[in-house]
């Protein structure tokens, strides 16, 4: 192995059996993910994760080949997944017993719901935080929205019973571990009672009428809009309901935290000093045109895109070809549901020959908007909700 | 002789003998500056042709430039190679993305035992910074104890991986846009 490599491999001994090092996985051809459009840009084959760029999610609802990848672990191998006897047990310290379920239980014992369900990785944007975060660098495109069909958890939850001091509800999934090691949790994360218990938050086993692709959970997983979408656990097979705040791994420390007062960039900031991220921050995305358009000056310009605010509703919706100097009403659509993405367009003129950038800034319904420069660091680079750019030239 | 002989007795004898030698030490003195004048001609002669590659001799190994450095380590890793598998273009090892610099093929292997390489590549920080992700994976993510090779790794991480300045937003970045013509 290490012959082939052109170095020894250093502690090979620990290397589990079976397992080929990334290096020399790679065959020339650029990685392609099973089932996933060409055009995401992959940052990472191992573990997968890979982003779709704003002009590819232009569709009112994002096709399920170009909703993003934000994989921890590995995928269970798709061979070894029989959806007829894929269980989910929930238990816990504060749930009334244990029970387990398959598909068909769950499909055929609640009522069934699909909504439209906006998932956002908390780490979105973190490629331009300076100084730079560790992680995946995503840009813009770790966000989707899908019609999911499922189950409501709060419907299954009170199937189960819970406790009067339950909590928390944390999750736990059939991936495994990067090390290979088959004992070790790879994200074990959760939501409070209150957002478990809402309409919205569902065990889904369809993503737009389909099955959920491979590497966003098939074949069972939840969907927490509005929150970090690492609380929406794929390949679900165990809930439990806590009585204080889930301790899993990618829970605690400094995982999907920010600092609970803001900092200076670059502060070294203790965990005791790090809260949970809840909802995600007002933002928006123009998805047509595809930066780097040219047009005569002649024409005027159509945009559109999407826009989302965590838990909340997006109010209004601006666009601005000056820098920031003045902004423009866009026309904004209601969402399909709560937590849902909106649409927006507006039909832009521009006033002379150049060069523009066309930034899009959306507010929620509480008056708080998108910043135009880069919002509070954090060490862990989460929630950058900077207005989106695009470059335009007129000639 | 070479020269009319005086009185035939020993005193003009003397004279002309002590006369001869002194003539025949100039002729030799001569001789000696002319072979003189040779030698440092071909010394300098070859010191013009050889000189630039003799200076080396006495000053150590001429430190190389970048590029020829480059061009080093990229034989270096090519030998090292698998039967060509390994492509390397402009520095950069193909498979893997990795910068080829001193260190390289460590972080490969020990890198790359868990996680891609583009783990590495798309981040950006400090000898401390990379540090403190070694630590994390330490503590979290099952990494080994890195022994003396983890200053090597931090080295060649901190040199090939190293923040820029952004300010609180970078600029659009114009260059690398593909610009096309809308039709509308």
């Amino acid at each position: 192995m290490g012959a082939a490599l052109g170095a020894p491999v250093v502690f090979g001994r620990y290397f589990p059996p079976g397992m080929i090092p990334a290096g020399l996985a790679y065959a020339d051809a650029p990685f392609q993910i099973p089932g996933k459009h060409p055009g995401l840009v992959v940052l990472n084959d191992r573990p997968v994760n890979a982003e779709t760029p704003p002009h590819l999610l232009d569709d009112r609802l994002t096709p399920n080949d170009l909703f993003f990848v934000r994989n921890n672990g590995l995928p269970p191998r798709e061979s070894t997944i029989d959806p007829s006897t894929w269980t989910l047990t929930i238990e816990g310290e504060s749930a009334e017993r244990s029970l387990s379920f398959t598909i068909d239980d769950l499909k055929q014992r609640f009522t069934n719901h699909t909504y439209q369900l906006t998932l956002e990785c908390g780490g979105n944007g973190r490629s331009e935080f300076n100084p730079p975060a560790k992680g995946n660098q995503w840009s813009t495109g770790a966000v989707g929205c899908a019609e999911w069909t499922g189950v409501r958890l709060k419907d299954v939850l009170n199937e189960v019973g819970i406790k009067a001091d339950a909590v928390y509800v944390g999750y736990y999934g059939r991936d495994t571990h990067i090390s290979g090691d088959a004992e070790k949790v790879v994200i074990s994360r959760g939501v409070p009672i209150a957002k478990a218990m809402e309409d919205e938050t569902l065990i889904a086993w369809a993503m737009n009428g389909k099955d959920l692709p491979l590497y966003n959970g098939y074949p069972l997983r939840l969907v927490v809009g509005g929150w970090p979408a690492s609380c929406s656990g794929k390949w679900l097979s165990k809930l439990v309901v806590r009585n204080q705040v889930h301790d899993g791994p990618k829970m605690t420390g400094q995982s999907y935290r920010v600092p609970c007062k803001p900092v200076p960039p670059g502060t070294a900031v203790s965990d005791d000093e790090m809260c949970i991220i809840e909802s995600m921050p007002v933002k928006s995305l123009i998805t047509y045109p595809k930066t780097g358009a040219s047009l005569r000056l002649a024409q005027s310009l159509p945009i559109r895109g999407h826009a989302w605010a965590g838990d909340r509703k997006v109010g209004r919706m601006e666009y601005s070809i000056d820098f920031g100097q003045t902004w423009q009403e866009c026309q904004l659509e209601e969402p399909a549901n709560r937590l849902a993405w909106q649409h927006f367009s507006a039909n832009i003129r521009f006033p002379q020959t150049g060069y523009y950038e066309v930034w899009a800034r959306a507010t929620d319904d509480s008056g708080t908007a998108q910043p135009m420069v880069l919002p509070g660091w954090n060490p862990r680079g989460y929630l950058n909700n900077a207005c989106h750019r695009i470059a335009i030239k007129v000639v | 002789m070479f020269f009319p002989l005086p009185d035939d007795s020993k005193h003009s004898d003397r004279a002309r003998d002590r006369f001869n030698e002194a003539w025949h030490r100039m002729f030799m003195a001569v001789i000696n500056a002319v072979k003189l004048v040779l030698v440092a001609a071909s010394i300098l002669l070859l010191y013009l042709w050889l000189g630039p590659a003799m200076e080396g001799w006495f000053q150590g190994p001429t430190p190389l430039t970048p590029q020829q450095e480059q061009a080093m380590l990229d034989a270096r890793a090519e030998r090292a190679s698998d039967a060509g598998q390994e492509k390397i273009e402009d520095g950069i090892h193909v498979a893997t993305g990795l910068k080829i610099a001193e260190g390289w093929e460590l972080v490969r292997t020990t890198c790359t035992a868990c996680h891609s390489a583009a783990l590495v590549t798309q981040n950006r920080a400090t000898y401390e910074g990379w540090e403190e992700m070694i630590r994390w994976m330490q503590a979290t993510q099952g990494l080994w104890d890195l022994g003396d090779t983890e200053p090597r790794i931090l080295e060649y991480l901190a040199n090939n991986y190293a923040p820029d300045e952004t300010g609180r937003r970078a600029n659009l970045n114009v260059e690398e846009i593909e610009w096309y013509i809308l039709e509308l």
